[in-house]
């Protein structure tokens, strides 16, 4: 039972990580990784939204599409849940726990729809996770996003003063950067 | 009744639709309500880096509406007592790209500067006084009024009012406080790293020559 848990874990973070084997949410990845300060807040807030995407998700599948026999709105459905789930849990954030709103606040609506969070709930779906296997799921998606968006950002802000040859310099090396990073990743297949 | 909707699939999968959506669209409306926040928490941290010289040279009325107007997504280059500095530290609160200050609101002095009164032609109107944002002006009515160099932020809002125009704004002396080292001619950045056939043009050849 732990073991399935775990295993549902590493795999999620390392084996299939959403980023660098999935290649899904490249947008953040590409885009909040140029200072290590605002990728750690994006990371806390897609593990977040993961997490909290995979879980409405389940119930809405379950709860409601399957009895009506409405899987083929799945996404449509996904979408709308998702975004309100996300907004909501801004607004109440924003009302009680001001500091949390400072960490996560500008991130959150920012990846509401991002493809990595529709992604994780609909993967959920076709692997047939239970409520529980979707949470851990999620959030192991949302770990390995973090994982590798900390590390990447490190990397970038190490590189903004690396003497790179200047037709490369900007979005190219880090794209190459991504590229090997990706292939490192590819090294964990196989492990679960 | 779950049965009934399932022989009707295009009703059932409307009225879940329309159903979530109505569910959804209260419940946002509700919380909109309920968690309703005053003040804007990113404001505050736009009006701590803001000079609060309160000079208005922005076009607001002060630096907390101009932090105001920022955060709903006004430019973040009309600050000139800010300087560079200040549109660099804005941009990095904001995660935006720091834009050149707009020369419309004025232009940053190369030096900084401070109001001087000719005393002997003051006549003790209070005008200055009243236009002062940072109270940097002593005097009352009919008395000579003077200006606490340490106070003035070199805004020059009170030259304008003044009747007599014996307010001059002049460049601050250089003291242990205020020199500073001048940043490094940036030739080292215009050195070509690689080799290249490429036609250069005169201005960096003349940098790098």
């Amino acid at each position: 039972m732990l073991a399935d848990y775990s295993i549902l874990l590493i795999s999620a973070i390392l084996v299939n990580n959403f980023v660098l084997v999935q290649f899904l949410g490249l947008c953040p990845f590409m885009g909040v990784s140029n200072k290590l300060e605002a990728a750690m807040g994006m990371s806390m807030a897609t593990t977040f939204v993961l997490t909290l995407a995979s879980a409405c998700s389940n119930l809405t599948y379950h709860w409601l599409l399957l009895p009506l026999g409405l899987g083929y709105l799945k996404t449509i459905a996904f979408i709308l849940v998702i975004a309100v789930v996300v907004q909501f849990t801004e607004m109440v954030m924003r009302k009680t726990s001001p500091l949390l709103h400072r960490v996560l606040g500008v991130y959150l609506p920012l990846i509401t729809t991002n493809c990595a969070v529709l992604g994780v709930a609909l993967l959920n779906i076709s692997k047939d996770h239970s409520f529980l296997q979707a949470l851990f799921y999620g959030f192991g998606a949302g770990a390995g996003f973090s994982l590798v968006l900390v590390l990447f950002a490190a990397m970038r802000e190490r590189l903004t003063v690396a003497d790179v040859p200047t037709p490369f310099k900007g979005a190219a090396v880090g794209m190459i950067t991504a590229g090997l990073m990706s292939l490192a990743f590819m090294g964990f297949a196989g492990l679960v | 009744m779950i049965a009934t909707l399932i022989q009707y699939p295009l009703f059932a999968a409307l009225l879940a639709l329309v159903g979530l959506a109505a569910v959804f669209g209260a419940l946002l409306g509700y919380a909109a309500v309920r968690f309703k926040t005053e003040g804007n928490p990113i404001a505050d941290e736009i009006n701590n880096i803001l000079p609060q010289t309160q000079c208005g040279q922005c076009g607001y009325p002060g630096c907390r509406p101009y932090a105001e107007a920022i955060a709903n997504g006004e430019d973040i280059n009309k600050c000139p007592p800010g300087g560079e500095a200040g549109i660099q530290a804005l941009a990095d609160l904001l995660d935006v790209e720091p834009l050149p200050l707009d020369s419309e609101h004025g232009v940053v002095a190369a030096v900084p500067s401070v109001a001087f009164i000719r005393e002997a032609e003051c006549i003790g109107c209070t005008k200055c006084i009243q236009a002062c944002p940072v109270d940097a002006i002593l005097g009352a009515a009919k008395q000579m009024h003077t200006v606490i160099i340490s106070e003035c932020t070199g805004c020059d809002l009170c030259v304008e009012p003044c009747p007599v125009d014996c307010i001059d704004m002049i460049p601050q002396q250089e003291s242990l406080q205020t020199w500073h080292w001048n940043l490094p001619d940036p030739v080292s950045r215009h050195v070509d790293i690689i080799a290249t056939d490429e036609p250069q043009d005169d201005a960096s050849r003349d940098r790098a020559a």
